[in-house]
């Protein structure tokens, strides 16, 4: 695998650090004039989504990881894996595990088309699509006539998810819903 | 921005207007103190032999400056006064939010100053161009914890003392022995210290000055120091400047010596946080 050197870093290389696929934030350069030059470096551990911070050695580097950003389509969950689909006629398919479908899987139905992040052709994380339409599978009876302002309610989805809905929505609407907040749009 | 503006100033043309001010106060600061402007050349025949400082090339083998120091030194053995450069320096490989291969240095040297007396007069200089403010000292042991060490772990650890420093004015004094470059030392054995100076500003290194070596034997055994350690990591070793040393032989006076980053103040002056913000084009 090829590695990169501290002046090759940049926001959104992907590289391994510590075995885990990384992308690079931020690349400080950092000298004192006398001295020594170093790059201080903000990594997204792309497994956790945590921030680590490391300083290098300029001229010092890392290897590079395999790591691609694909559109998939969300096929079915086998009750272990989830299964996704390229969208590029390929038909060619991918397993996730729990873990890495984690964050998308309150807001993805069959079919939908989401972000995978794959790791060496293995699929680390799935990200929804920013918005989604999703039925309501249990709310309270909807109030005629409140269609504007007013209180909200809850609302079970047909993914399980609930969320905060106006008063006027029923059972068996479709709702567009905005992954990101994890809120209500419209009536779809 | 889109691709096909990526021909337009990294700054405003307020920005600008701020940093001719400032180039025209500096000027002011040096004429009322009878100290005389000169431009010796930003391309030599030889390098620093610094190991930390690398110099761009030309096809033609000249080396682009990385100061005015080893030229303003040789006038100054040929009899030349107090004298400033307010310039362009080159320094290959350093590129980020406070650094620019190229950037503009104002140098001096004071004739009969020791570091003391040059640390008060950048104090004056500071104090025009950023407005007055309290300077704190600190010896570079008190501030980084330590003289010792590996060089690399103890230049980062300056580096990052440095950046912690904040919101304040701080001359940073009694480098270690080895970090002494062009400075004299003072001291012997394990308290000798070189007698330099920094002045840190809200955590960004603006100013490195000397009570200035005069010895040229001992420059002469610094530059084969430096060049060692260039070889021992594996980069070449540069020629020492046989004119500077020579100079030295014949008579560099009593003097000191301060290099200012001229960006690093537009960009503290301007409240700004990157070089780019207040250079015309920061592309390299």
């Amino acid at each position: 695998m090829a590695r990169y050197a501290t002046n090759e870093f940049r926001a959104g290389l992907k590289v391994l650090l510590e075995g885990d696929p990384c992308s690079i934030l931020d690349n400080e350069f950092v000298k004192p004039g006398k001295g020594q030059a170093f790059n201080r470096v903000k990594f997204r551990n792309l497994k956790t989504g945590r921030v680590w911070e490391r300083t290098f050695k300029s001229g010092e580097s890392i290897e590079a990881a395999d790591v691609m950003e694909l559109s998939m389509e969300y096929l079915y969950g086998d009750g272990e894996f989830h299964h996704f689909m390229k969208t590029d006629g390929s038909y060619e398919q991918a397993a996730a595990s729990a873990a890495a479908v984690a964050e998308a899987l309150p807001w993805i139905k069959e079919q939908d088309v989401c972000q995978v992040t794959l790791w060496n052709d293995d699929p680390i994380s799935v990200t929804a699509p920013n918005f989604v339409t999703l039925a309501v599978a249990e709310t309270d009876p909807g109030v005629k006539g409140d269609t504007a302002a007013g209180g909200t309610k809850p609302a079970t989805l047909s993914t399980g998810t609930v969320i905060r809905v106006p008063l006027f929505i029923n059972v068996g609407d479709v709702l567009k819903i905005d992954t990101r907040s994890g809120e209500y749009v419209s009536r779809a | 921005m889109s691709p096909n503006d990526d021909w337009r100033p990294t700054c405003s043309v307020a920005a600008l207007r701020a940093r001719a001010g400032l180039l025209a106060e500096i000027r002011a600061f040096f004429a009322e103190r009878d100290v005389m402007e000169v431009q010796v050349p930003t391309l030599g025949r030889t390098a620093v032999t610094e190991p930390q400082i690398e110099s761009v090339r030309t096809a033609a083998g000249a080396f682009l400056q990385t100061s005015p120091e080893h030229y303003m030194k040789r006038l100054l053995a040929a009899g030349a006064p107090s004298i400033y450069q307010l310039g362009p320096v080159y320094r290959a490989g350093e590129s980020g939010r406070l650094h620019r291969q190229e950037f503009t240095m104002l140098e001096w040297y004071r004739l009969g100053f020791d570091d003391q007396a040059l640390m008060a007069e950048v104090s004056e200089l500071i104090d025009r161009l950023l407005g007055p403010a309290a300077y704190e000292r600190m010896t570079y042991e008190s501030l980084v914890g330590t003289v010792e060490g590996e060089p690399s772990e103890l230049d980062l650890a300056y580096a990052e003392a440095v950046a912690a420093l904040g919101p304040v004015r701080c001359f940073v004094t009694d480098y270690p022995a080895d970090q002494a470059a062009l400075a004299r030392v003072r001291g012997d054995g394990a308290d000798s210290r070189a007698a330099r100076f920094e002045l840190i500003i809200n955590g960004v290194e603006v100013a490195n000055g000397y009570h200035e070596l005069t010895d040229a034997a001992e420059l002469r055994a610094r530059m084969a120091r430096d060049n060692q350690q260039r070889l021992d990591a594996g980069r070449e070793p540069m020629a020492p400047d046989e004119r500077l040393l020579a100079a030295m032989q014949a008579g560099l006076p009593d003097c000191a010596g301060v290099a200012i980053g001229v960006d690093r103040l537009a960009m503290l002056a301007a409240g700004a946080s990157s070089l780019a913000e207040v250079m015309p084009f920061a592309d390299l």
